[in-house]
């Protein structure tokens, strides 16, 4: 007879043992032994139908072919640029895949992409864990500037987007800032006024550290109403107040 | 590509919001530690430095042979940072260690004297050790705080028929006089900051530290690979011995 | 009932403490502490690593055990490994690896440092139970945890979790154990003192429940950070 030991979300830890009998099928973060299924790693349980997973709570960047990533130059050669991309080895962006327009040989690559340059890429081909090809013709993927880079753990990365988006556009819309998300956890940030930037660096931070909570678009959203309300307040209040001070400026100047 | 923290800079910003002239939250615990005769950790922001001190009996120097011994050492352990690797002390954690024992030993503020036990034969060692636990910027200002903290916090063992009795520990302490502080400014294009993050750090054109006993100051060093000028030094020197102030009212005395 | 030195019955543990993520830099990080031996661990990696140490078909654990220099009640740890220390360095990795899958990261290397920042006795197993806690945070798969404590005998008796003096004893004998605590097997096993054929079951009876206490110690460390 099988029997389920765990529940829906629950918190689990490694080697803990999620069902008895071979009515349940192990899925991702599981594995079977003998007649258990058991977690391999700390995360939530995510049971649908027979199947058992587990979605990660924490671990590495796996690369997955058609993966969108942020990664950071870190060298360049005659074969094109070599990307950090948060896996234990480089990814190659060699000069076919790397632009629009053919790049002739001996030209300077540094005038595409230079040493320390974060770029949006897509990872288009892995094979075997240290051979990760990278390319950057499609939509949205270039060089970003004006900005900043910050890492969130990658398993978290559907929960900073939130369903249909959900999230990452309440923060962008109420920080007005721009933010690009990478599979690999790497967030571009970029605002025009840093006060409100860093306002979204740490709503984004919290959301990392507090994923597993219920009802934490609505905490975000407080959170983000919270520091940004009061000075939003303000300036709406500053703007009503210089604009009576046209008004009455120029009536008098009447 | 110039980083954010330069771009931040123009704007009178930094990367977390604080001012240039801003610490992050700065803590000191006392004895964090049993077996060290003193122990001290210092948090500053994410940055944590725990300084620990041990203390024997051995021979002075000829040159002063009735001065107790200060010897300062600091490891960068792999564990602090994804960047520090395995081995022999770097040269990163010679300057570290170096840094901080020369704004205690400038000071003059241990009495070495009253460390002597017998005249050219046995002296105190004062053997002070720091080791960063996570290093996110500033290790040197987290360093010589701890340091100090710990020369606080020590008490020596019981010293009897020429052994050291550790499981003992006298209610005597390290005597000290001052409480040498450092300050570290960085230079950022013609910004400049203290308490930089391990982000601003990277972004640093030059830096200098400095270590001051109330107004006075007793150790400067100079790092990074871009010059100061006079003006920029004096203004550095200023914020040193205010700030200084600030974070010598977290410790004892 | 006859007591131990300090008072704890024969197979009580030294008071424990763990936490789990206490370096904000590592992957992932754990400390714990029983008694007075406090362990730190840190994880890094998957990642690169010198091309002659990598193994192509599997990641490769790497572990580092250390004492800092003030860690011990007696005399300053001179800094650096030593021929204990590597020796260390060596049973904590085999303690870990029949814990963790590394098949995902082929050529890579998972670093484990260990740092003893105060020490009493069972500094080894203090250390491992802190690496396998700092592996789970780290997220790299698992087969199961790993749990360490010394089982020993002080005075004819069967003891769990040995203090500095029982474990300095002339007559007492240290007999450091890991479990991996869901099928009870055992990844770690040294032995100093000299005992009989049989008084092998007795220690392993005592050091077994002893790993249990640890891991329950260890599980909810784990729940504290991730849980409700």
């Amino acid at each position: 007879m099988s029997e389920l030991l765990v529940q829906e979300k629950e918190v689990v830890i490694p080697g803990q043992i999620l069902a008895k009998g071979m009515d349940f099928l192990p899925a991702h973060g599981t594995f079977r032994e003998e007649d258990n299924i058991i977690s391999s790693m700390v995360g939530l349980v995510n049971l649908n139908g027979r199947l058992i997973k587990i979605i990660p709570l924490t671990g590495p960047y796996i690369p997955r072919r058609d993966d969108v990533v942020i990664g950071k130059v870190v060298d360049i050669g005659p074969w094109g640029w070599r990307v950090d991309i948060r896996w234990a080895y480089q990814a190659m962006l060699s000069l076919k895949d790397a632009t629009q327009e053919f790049i002739e040989r001996g030209t300077d690559l540094t005038q595409f992409y230079n040493i320390g340059d974060i770029l949006m890429v897509r990872i288009v081909n892995v094979s075997g864990s240290k051979v990760i090809d990278l390319g950057m013709k499609g939509p949205g993927l270039r060089k970003l500037t004006e900005g900043r880079m910050i890492q969130i753990t990658p398993s978290k990365v559907p929960r900073l987007i939130g369903k249909q988006g959900s999230m990452i556009t309440m923060i962008k819309e109420k920080t007005e800032t721009r933010i690009l998300v990478g599979q690999n956890g790497n967030v571009w940030i970029s605002g025009l006024d840093p006060i409100k930037e860093k306002v979204a660096v740490d709503a984004i931070d919290i959301i990392d550290k507090e994923s597993q909570s219920e009802g934490l678009t609505d905490s975000i959203e407080k959170y983000l109403n919270d520091k940004l309300g009061i000075k939003k307040e303000k300036k709406v209040e500053e703007k009503k107040e210089e604009v009576k001070e046209e008004k009455e400026s120029k009536k008098k100047e009447k | 590509m110039k980083s954010h923290v330069h771009t931040l800079a123009e704007k009178g910003f930094r990367l977390d919001n604080r001012k240039f002239d801003e610490y992050r939250p700065v803590k000191v615990e006392y004895s964090p530690l049993e077996n060290a005769e003193g122990s001290a950790r210092v948090t500053m922001g994410k940055t944590v430095v725990l300084a620990g001190v041990k203390m024997e009996v051995g021979t002075p120097f000829p040159d002063t042979p009735d001065d107790g011994v200060l010897m300062v050492n600091s490891e960068l352990l792999p564990l602090a940072n994804p960047d520090f690797e395995s081995g022999p002390p770097s040269i990163e954690a010679i300057e570290l260690s170096r840094v901080v024992d020369r704004g205690i030993r400038e000071s003059g503020t241990i009495d070495t004297k009253k460390l002597c036990i017998k005249k050219g034969e046995k002296v105190w060692m004062v053997l002070l050790d720091i080791y960063p636990m996570n290093d996110d910027g500033n290790l040197f200002d987290a360093a010589a705080l701890a340091g100090i903290a710990a020369l606080q916090d020590a008490k020596l063992p019981e010293y009897k028929d020429e052994k050291v009795d550790y499981t003992k520990k006298t209610s005597k302490g390290i005597p000290l006089s001052k409480v040498p502080v450092e300050c570290t400014v960085v230079k950022i294009d013609n910004h400049l900051f203290i308490d930089p993050s391990r982000e601003e750090e990277k972004a640093a054109d030059a830096r200098l530290t400095i270590a001051t006993i109330g107004k006075q100051l007793c150790a400067m060093q100079k790092g990074g690979d871009q010059a100061l000028t006079d003006k920029e030094i004096e203004e550095m020197v200023d914020l040193a011995v205010k700030k200084t102030e600030e974070l010598r009212k977290l410790l004892k005395k | 009932m006859v007591k131990r030195i300090d008072g704890r019955k024969f197979d009580e543990l030294r008071k424990m403490e763990a936490k789990v993520g206490v370096i904000p830099n590592a992957a992932g990080s754990a400390m714990f502490k029983i008694g007075k031996t406090t362990a730190i661990a840190a994880v890094y990696g998957p990642r690169d690593f010198q091309a002659y140490l990598q193994n192509p078909e599997v990641g490769v654990l790497r572990c580092n055990y250390n004492m800092i220099s003030f860690s011990s009640g007696g005399e300053r740890v001179r800094p650096g490994p030593s021929r204990r220390s590597r020796e260390i360095s060596l049973v904590t990795e085999k303690a870990l690896l029949p814990a963790v899958d590394l098949s995902a990261f082929p050529n890579a290397v998972v670093d484990v440092y260990v740092e003893l920042i105060n020490t009493d006795a069972g500094t080894r197993c203090a250390g491992i139970s802190a690496a396998a806690m700092a592996l789970a945070d780290a997220g790299i798969p698992m087969r199961d945890l790993v749990s360490a404590v010394s089982a020993g005998k002080f005075k004819g008796d069967f003891i769990a979790d040995l203090n500095y003096e029982e474990d300095s004893a002339e007559e007492g004998v240290d007999f450091p154990i890991a479990m991996m605590p869901r099928t009870g097997a055992i990844t770690l096993m040294q032995m100093d003192g000299i005992v009989e054929k049989d008084d092998i079951k007795e220690f392993m009876k005592i050091g077994k429940k002893a790993c249990e206490k640890v891991y329950e110690v260890q599980k909810k460390a784990l729940r504290e950070k991730y849980g409700k």
